[in-house]
Parts: C-alpha cells; structure tokens; sequence
C-alpha cells in the first residue's frame, strides 16, 4: 500500500509542480544577487544569505531558509490536506476502502507519501540551489561557520545533510495536522486551508511577547533550529526540543486522524 | 452471499435505514428497488463496510462485516454510486493502481487480467487514454472492470447502467448475465424496474428505509387466479359470464377464474369473438406500486 500511494505521489503532475514552484524564488534570489552583488548586511534577511556571496555552496542552506517559513508548509499542507479529502472527493476513497486497504494503513500510507514528498521537494531544492549557487556566486574552498570558525567541504556536506533531515522531520507537525483536517472533510482545499490557517496562527504568536507560555509547544517554534546546525560546535539543543516536539504533534493529530478515520461513516 | 439482520442506519433524528433483513443466496441475480432516497446506497455502503450500522448486522459471504472486510472483500466486487478514477492516469494504470493497492490477485496476472476485463467491458481499444478523456459511460465501464478485476463471487452494482446508451446498456446487461451463468452471485441496487424485471431472479424493494417486499421475480409474478379476455363482443361476454367480470375496460375484461382453456371454450360455444385471452399476471410495477402505500412519488418507471 505504501509504495502504491509513493508511485500515486510520484506519478502526479501536481508533485512536480509544485516542486518546480517551490525551486523558483530562491534561483531569483540567487540571480538577483549574482546581477546586484547586495547581499543582506550579515544578520538581517534570511539565515545565511549574507553568507551566500562569499561562498555559493551555502547556498543551499539559504535556500532552504527562503522556503521554510511559508512555501515549504503550504505545500506540505496542499499536498496532505489532499491526501484523504482529495481522494473522498473523487470518489475513489470508497473503492479503496472496498479493495479493501484497511483505514488504518491507508492513513499511514498516506503520511509515508507525505513525508517522502516532503523529502523530495527539500532535497531537489537543495541540490538545484548547490548547481545555482556554484555557478552564479562561485565557491571558495572554505566557508565560515556561523559562529565565525571555519568548516571543511566535509563538514558543510554532512550538516546539510542533517538540515534537510531536520527541515524534513519539521514538516511533520504541519503533515500531521493537515491529515487530520483531510480525515474530518470532503474538501481538499478546505482542509489545506484549515493547516494554515494553524501555522499562521502558531508564526503570529511566536511574535507576541503576551504568548509567551505558549510558545515552547508551537509548531513552528523550531523550524529555524537548523541554523543552529551549522554553529562551532553544533548546538543541539533547540534541534532536539524540535524534534521531539514534532514527535508530540505526530503522534497526538495522527492519533485523532486514525480514531476520526476508522469510526468514520465513509458518505463520499 | 448477503444477509443483514434487522440492520437500522440512523442519521440524528433521520432513519435511513429501518431494521432491513436482506437475504441474497448464492446463484441470485438480486434487484434491489427503491426510489432516489429510499435507503438504498446507505445499506449497500453497510453490507460493504463503508458506513457503519446503527443496529442490526450484516454477514458478508458468512462472515461478519465490518470486522471480516480484510477476509471477503477480495472476493467481493463493487460498483458504488458511480464510477471513480484518477483522471489523470489512463484506464489501464488505474486498474493497476486499484489491483496494486490490496490482497488477492497476484501481480503476475495482473496485466493479462487487465486485458482480460477492459476486454470484457469493452473498453479494450481506450485502456491507454487518460480517463479525463473519457465519456460518462467510458467511466461506468471502467468501473465495472474495476469491480470484475479479480473474478468476484459476489458483485454488487449500484446503478450500473447510470450514463450509458440504450446499446450500452443492453451490452452490461448481456455481461451481466453471462458472469451469472458463470456462477457468480449478482446484487443490483436500481431505481429502474424494466432493468430489474429483465435481469434479476429475486426482488427487494425498499420504501422509505424499510425492506416492504422479498421474493421470487416469479412468484411475484405468478398468475393472479383471473383471465383477461379482449373481445369486440364485450356485452354479450358481460351476460354469459353472469357476474364473473370483475373489470371492464373498453374490450379487455377481467374474469374470475384461472382457468382460460375453459374460458375460452365456453365463450366461443356462444359466438363470442375472442382476440386475446391468457392469465393475469401482475407486472413488477404492480407489484411495487401495492407495496409501496403511496403511490404518487414512487420508484422511477421507464
């Protein structure tokens, strides 16, 4: 069942769109700063960018930084709120069901595809923004750290490698909850609509100092941790709170997608 | 094949379905008649495990539904309230798709089992095309491939010949019959009773979420105990017969009596001229409209 949804994924046009969309800010940004050679002064705009024009094999990392705030999440919530609402709205949830595919391992099927979507689309960025980044702002062997050490070619390689583990697993919140809202409705776009307007919420608290209580357990509250990645020595900490805090949402909106899902009266 | 006991959908304060016992028997071709709204989808989505019973059970070739789905689901195809597919994908990669998603059926055959039913549906010559592309009774014959894909022992079809031509139709109908002799069990939810009258052995009817009728095509439509008579020479039929007209309607009279040859024999021994004379039978519309109390807003006839 899980490859069959992962060859659905990978077999619709929407998957490649939308990664082809997600790759088309941070090439311009690329070719913006390539023409104009104005980076952002170092420690305002998007993490790594001043970075960026000293060493184009960072340039994965800003790119991955550029999507992460809103891009990156409104895929992940199209693509998940899809996921169950799209397939009742066609009517062919139904014939799978009588297949039959079990409910519950529809659902998880459902979120491997997700999670590998997501995986995908961070990846292909990162890989596009490596060409980019080499060919327009050319490499120099060694790239400062954040903390102003230096790091190695090997050392930048294997830390991005973690960043897009990290930025994957980040998503998972947004997946998660998006699944559930796609369990609840026959609309996709409804259900996309309702994980955003969730992240939108999480992102405006994060900025309201009254919320303070709050905000260790928002969903976004971590995504921008992966910076943290590349600090002399790594600092872990927010990068576990991050991790294990999307664990907590995983396990607790999955949890009610699966009990809404295999009690559900199945109408569409 | 399907039994249900006492089986009762509630929807808030709505009874959709009011305590329906099907008995469907290996070998029938079952016409299960309502009007638009009467209940019929909600119990077919029941006996199939889609929407879960109020009360009551539902027994799926023996087996417990929902909790044995895993175990006879494979050997069950359906068609339900419409076809559906991925538009995007053509007719054969959704066969695959669907086939690839559960047990029974192996991958190996899965291709030649493909053909086999597009074949059999007719759809054999547009397999490959996007079904965005196809027509409204393209889509119901991929459903029915769909349905037919591992050779069901059991098909229930909800509406099957739903969008398609008068040709179409007689050719699902054909099909339809030919899985039948083959030896499997068909349940045919319909509003049309001239579909269910050509197809089916035994006959359900549901009226407002209740079963009201369960029997035999043929003992439903077994002679009534009188004989219609057409004769030109009604009024003298009217005196010999003394009483034994039931009915007149301009030349057609309804006789008392089952037997015609008798009939007939006394009529013409007095000169009455006969044009037509047989049994009465009462026709499925008949019967359903009887069944059914109120007669106004019933089941669709065509």
């Amino acid at each position: 069942m899980i490859r069959t949804e992962l060859v659905k994924t990978l077999r619709r046009p929407r998957t490649w769109v939308t990664i082809l969309l997600l790759n088309a800010l941070p090439t311009l940004v690329a070719v913006l700063l390539a023409l104009t050679d104005l980076g952002p002064r170092p420690g305002s705009g998007p993490a790594f960018l001043s970075a960026v024009l000293a060493d184009g094999t960072l340039f994965p990392l800003a790119a991955l930084a550029i999507i992460l705030p809103l891009f990156l999440p409104v895929a992940v919530a199209v693509v998940a709120g899809d996921s169950v609402a799209g397939e009742a709205q066609q009517g062919t949830l139904r014939y799978l069901l009588v297949r039959p595919v079990s409910r519950t391992r529809l659902l998880v099927a459902k979120l491997v595809a997700v999670i590998a979507f997501v995986l995908l689309a961070v990846v292909v960025v990162a890989a596009v923004a490596y060409v980019v980044g080499s060919v327009l702002l050319g490499d120099q062997a060694l790239a400062a750290s954040v903390s102003g050490t230096v790091l190695t070619p090997a050392q930048v390689a294997v830390r991005t490698l973690l960043a897009i583990g990290y930025i994957t697993l980040s998503m998972l919140g947004v997946a998660a909850i998006a699944l559930l809202l796609s369990t609840m409705t026959d609309s996709p776009l409804a259900a996309a609509l309702g994980a955003l307007a969730f992240l939108i919420a999480s992102s405006l608290l994060l900025t309201l100092d009254a919320a303070q209580t709050l905000q260790p357990y928002l969903p976004t509250r971590y995504w921008l941790a992966f910076v943290d990645l590349f600090r002399d020595p790594i600092f872990w900490r927010d990068i576990v709170r991050g991790i294990g805090l999307q664990a907590v949402y995983v396990v607790v909106f999955l949890g009610a997608a699966w009990a809404n899902f295999t009690t559900k009266d199945i109408t569409s | 094949m399907i039994t249900t006991t006492q089986l009762t959908k509630r929807y808030g304060g709505i009874l959709a379905v009011d305590g329906v016992s099907l008995d469907v028997q290996p070998g029938d071709i079952y016409g299960f008649l309502g009007a638009n709204g009467s209940g019929k989808t909600t119990t077919v989505r029941m006996v199939l495990g889609l929407v879960l019973a109020t009360s009551g059970s539902v027994d799926l070739l023996g087996r417990r539904m929902p909790r044995a789905g895993r175990a006879v689901l494979p050997r069950v195809g359906a068609l339900v309230e419409g076809p559906a597919a991925y538009g995007h994908l053509s007719g054969r990669a959704n066969l695959a798709l669907l086939d690839s998603s559960g047990t029974g059926g192996t991958r190996r055959s899965r291709s030649t089992r493909i053909d086999a039913v597009l074949e059999q549906v007719g759809l054999a010559a547009v397999g490959r095309r996007p079904v965005k592309a196809y027509s409204l009774g393209m889509r119901q014959r991929l459903g029915l491939a769909a349905a037919l894909l591992r050779q069901p022992e059991l098909l229930v079809l909800d509406e099957p010949t739903n969008g398609l031509d008068p040709q179409g139709i007689r050719e699902i109908r054909e099909l339809i019959q030919g899985l039948h002799r083959r030896g499997t069990t068909v349940f045919l939810s319909s509003h049309l009773l001239a579909e269910v009258e050509q197809l089916c052995t035994r006959v359900g009817v549901l009226d407002r979420g209740r079963l009201v009728l369960q029997d035999s095509l043929a003992s439903l439509q077994r002679p009534t105990g009188r004989t219609v008579v057409h004769t030109p020479d009604h009024e003298r039929a009217h005196v010999l017969l003394d009483g034994r007209v039931e009915h007149r309607e301009g030349e057609r009279l309804i006789v008392r009596g089952a037997d015609p040859a008798a009939l007939n024999a006394l009529l013409v021994a007095d000169g009455v001229r006969v044009r037509e004379l047989g049994p009465e039978r009462r026709t499925l519309e008949q019967v359903v409209l009887a069944a059914t109390e109120h007669p106004d807003h019933q089941v669709g006839v065509s």
